[in-house]
């Protein structure tokens, strides 16, 4: 198996209160893994460590965090959130920006300057986000007035058009409806091919539709980590089982 | 139940009349609050008009016993130190206050939010002494960039504390996009945070200009006044409101009038200011929320 990223003894604390207990799992190059557990137990944070967001609401980390084998704790976390892109539950686009500006916000910011390429930028991440047509006749209109699907396909143009290594994503449908929440499974599944994605979700169908692994979390511990359809089918333990049944609690 | 039935009518009864008497307390309360500001109005515009010509604009003023005349170089003089004041307190006020809204949560941070707080309650005149000790005594001579700084020292509370509320207001949802996106924490305050709060960080610099724009005391020994043409910063420099000062209070009945001539054209530069912001600021956008 070709290995993205491997985390190793992953320990995550807020304060004093360790909320991620000596994690280690492998995540392989251009799938898509899916994180499950009930509330609290630890799946945000998870996602957070692995490009250093954990630490911007002062958190602390132990462990390791390797990417293509470099310890991604050791380097400058503005570059480690270059490569590992968030899309964030609630959608949060620029609101002072145009649409167009919204998706070209990582790139302008960090001093791209060709006009003409950035164009081309913009409407391929538009395009694979799959709001090209939607909105390619208002670029130049405000990102707040798009509907919330819209919105966190705009998200999450913005997080590919600074061309990450790997996708992080923390609920990205949980606010949306069914078709945007389908929209959005496609697009996973399209983006598979240049991008190894990791995503939270409370959803069990989505899990089991998108994903090519599933990791089970249970407060703040990896219960099971395996390929989806053996999860989903026959997993080993007995508390994956009970959640994935819908017989927890 | 006939009784039930009377209590609940005699309450029901009550809270009418309640509301009635709270609600005319509020309407009268309202009026309290803005009879002054027609007083103000009234008498500004009715004894104001008189001067209010183009003269008043280009003219300067003339000696003891001339009618006519303008006040030219106060309001130049007026608008030097207003732009002095803001070009040293907005950019001072607005990184004080991103300072203490994005990293100073720590003790140092609440010692400069006490200091700020302190200082916006120190009397104009004291900071024109300050003003004065240390900006006219060491170069020797009123200036208006000694009546500038003083106007600086009291916008700065003010912008700061505006400043920091609103950013702190600024949803962290937006700092995280940002960050996530391999933007660096300083480029994300500055080109995400900021500007999303530019609205009301504008506001509070139109409060702070328009207090200083209004303010005499500190400028008395420092920019002092100037009844001659002057726009060099190194030299003592007419204002509006010293001119007010001096001309309310002379023998003469002209320069009285005058004076409110020099009320309304205040009045009417501050409006023109609150005009410019309001047109700055407007929004790109039109949003439906
Ligand atoms: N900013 C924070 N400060 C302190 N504790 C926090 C913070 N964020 C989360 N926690 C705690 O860390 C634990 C894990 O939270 P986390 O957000 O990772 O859970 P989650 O699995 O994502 O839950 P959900 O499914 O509800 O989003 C929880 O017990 C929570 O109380
Ligand atoms: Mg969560």
């Amino acid at each position: 198996m070709d290995i993205k990223l491997s985390v190793k003894n992953l320990e995550a604390f807020y304060g004093k209160n360790k909320v991620l207990k000596s994690m280690t799992l492998d995540i392989p190059r251009n799938k898509v893994i899916a994180i499950i557990g009930p509330s609290g137990c630890g799946k945000s944070t998870f996602l957070r460590c692995l490009n250093r967001m954990h630490e911007v609401v002062g958190g602390t980390i132990r462990g390791e965090i390797l990417l293509d084998g470099d310890d991604i704790m050791k380097k400058d976390p503005v570059d480690v959130r270059r490569k590992l892109g968030m899309v964030f539950q609630k959608p949060n686009p620029f609101p002072t920006m145009s649409i167009f500006n919204n998706v070209a916000a990582g790139l302008k910011f960090n001093g791209y300057k060709n006009k003409k390429q950035l164009g081309e930028i913009v409407e391929k991440s538009l395009k694979q986000a799959a709001l090209w047509e939607e909105v390619k006749d208002n670029l130049n209109q405000s990102g707040i007035n798009l509907s919330g699907g819209q919105q966190q396909r705009l998200c999450i143009a913005r997080t590919l058009a600074v061309n990450p290594e790997v996708v992080l994503m923390d609920e990205p449908a949980s606010a949306l409806d069914p078709i945007s929440t389908t929209k959005i499974e496609d697009l996973i599944f399209e983006l598979k091919k240049d991008y190894t994605i990791v995503i939270v979700t409370h959803n069990m169908q989505q899990a089991s539709r998108v994903s090519d692994y599933t990791a089970f979390f249970y407060l703040g511990e990896l219960i099971e980590y395996g390929e989806t359809k053996k999860i989903f089918t026959s997993p080993l333990n007995k508390q994956t089982e009970d959640y994935i049944r819908g017989r927890f609690g | 139940m006939e009784k039930e039935l009377a209590t609940f009518k005699f309450r029901l009864w009550r809270r009418k009349i309640t509301n009635f008497v709270m609600m005319g307390l509020t309407v009268v309360a309202v009026l309290v609050a803005i009879i002054p500001l027609i007083f103000i109005f009234y008498y500004t515009i009715s004894k104001g008009i008189t001067y209010l010509n183009l003269d008043f604009f280009i003219q300067m003023p003339k000696p003891v016993g001339e009618s006519g005349g303008g006040m030219a170089n106060a309001i130049v003089g007026t608008l030097i130190l207003i732009g002095i004041g803001g070009g040293i307190g907005i950019p001072v006020g607005i990184m004080a206050g991103t300072y203490l809204s994005e990293f100073g949560n720590n003790k140092f941070g609440s010692l400069v939010r006490f200091l700020t707080d302190v200082l916006s309650g120190v009397p104009s005149i004291v900071v024109g002494v300050v003003a004065y000790t240390l900006v006219v005594v060491p170069m020797k001579h009123f200036s208006a960039l000694a009546g500038g700084i003083a106007l600086a020292i009291l916008m700065i509370p003010t912008i700061t504390r505006t400043t920091e509320e609103i950013i702190k207001l600024v949803p962290h949802s937006l700092r995280e996009a940002g960050l996530a996106l391999g933007i660096p924490k300083w480029k994300t305050t500055l080109l995400i945070v900021l500007k999303t709060a530019w609205k009301g960080i504008a506001t509070g610099i139109l409060l702070g200009l328009s207090r200083a724009a209004g303010e005499t005391a500190p400028l008395l020994f420092t920019a002092l006044g100037n009844r001659f043409w002057s726009t060099s910063i190194f030299q003592p420099i007419a204002s509006l409101t010293v001119y007010i000062y001096d001309y309310a209070k002379a023998p003469f009945e002209d320069w009285n009038n005058q004076a409110w001539t020099a009320a309304l054209v205040l009045i009417l530069l501050i409006s023109l200011l609150s005009l410019l912001f309001k047109i700055l600021t407007r929004s790109k956008y039109k949003t439906n929320r």
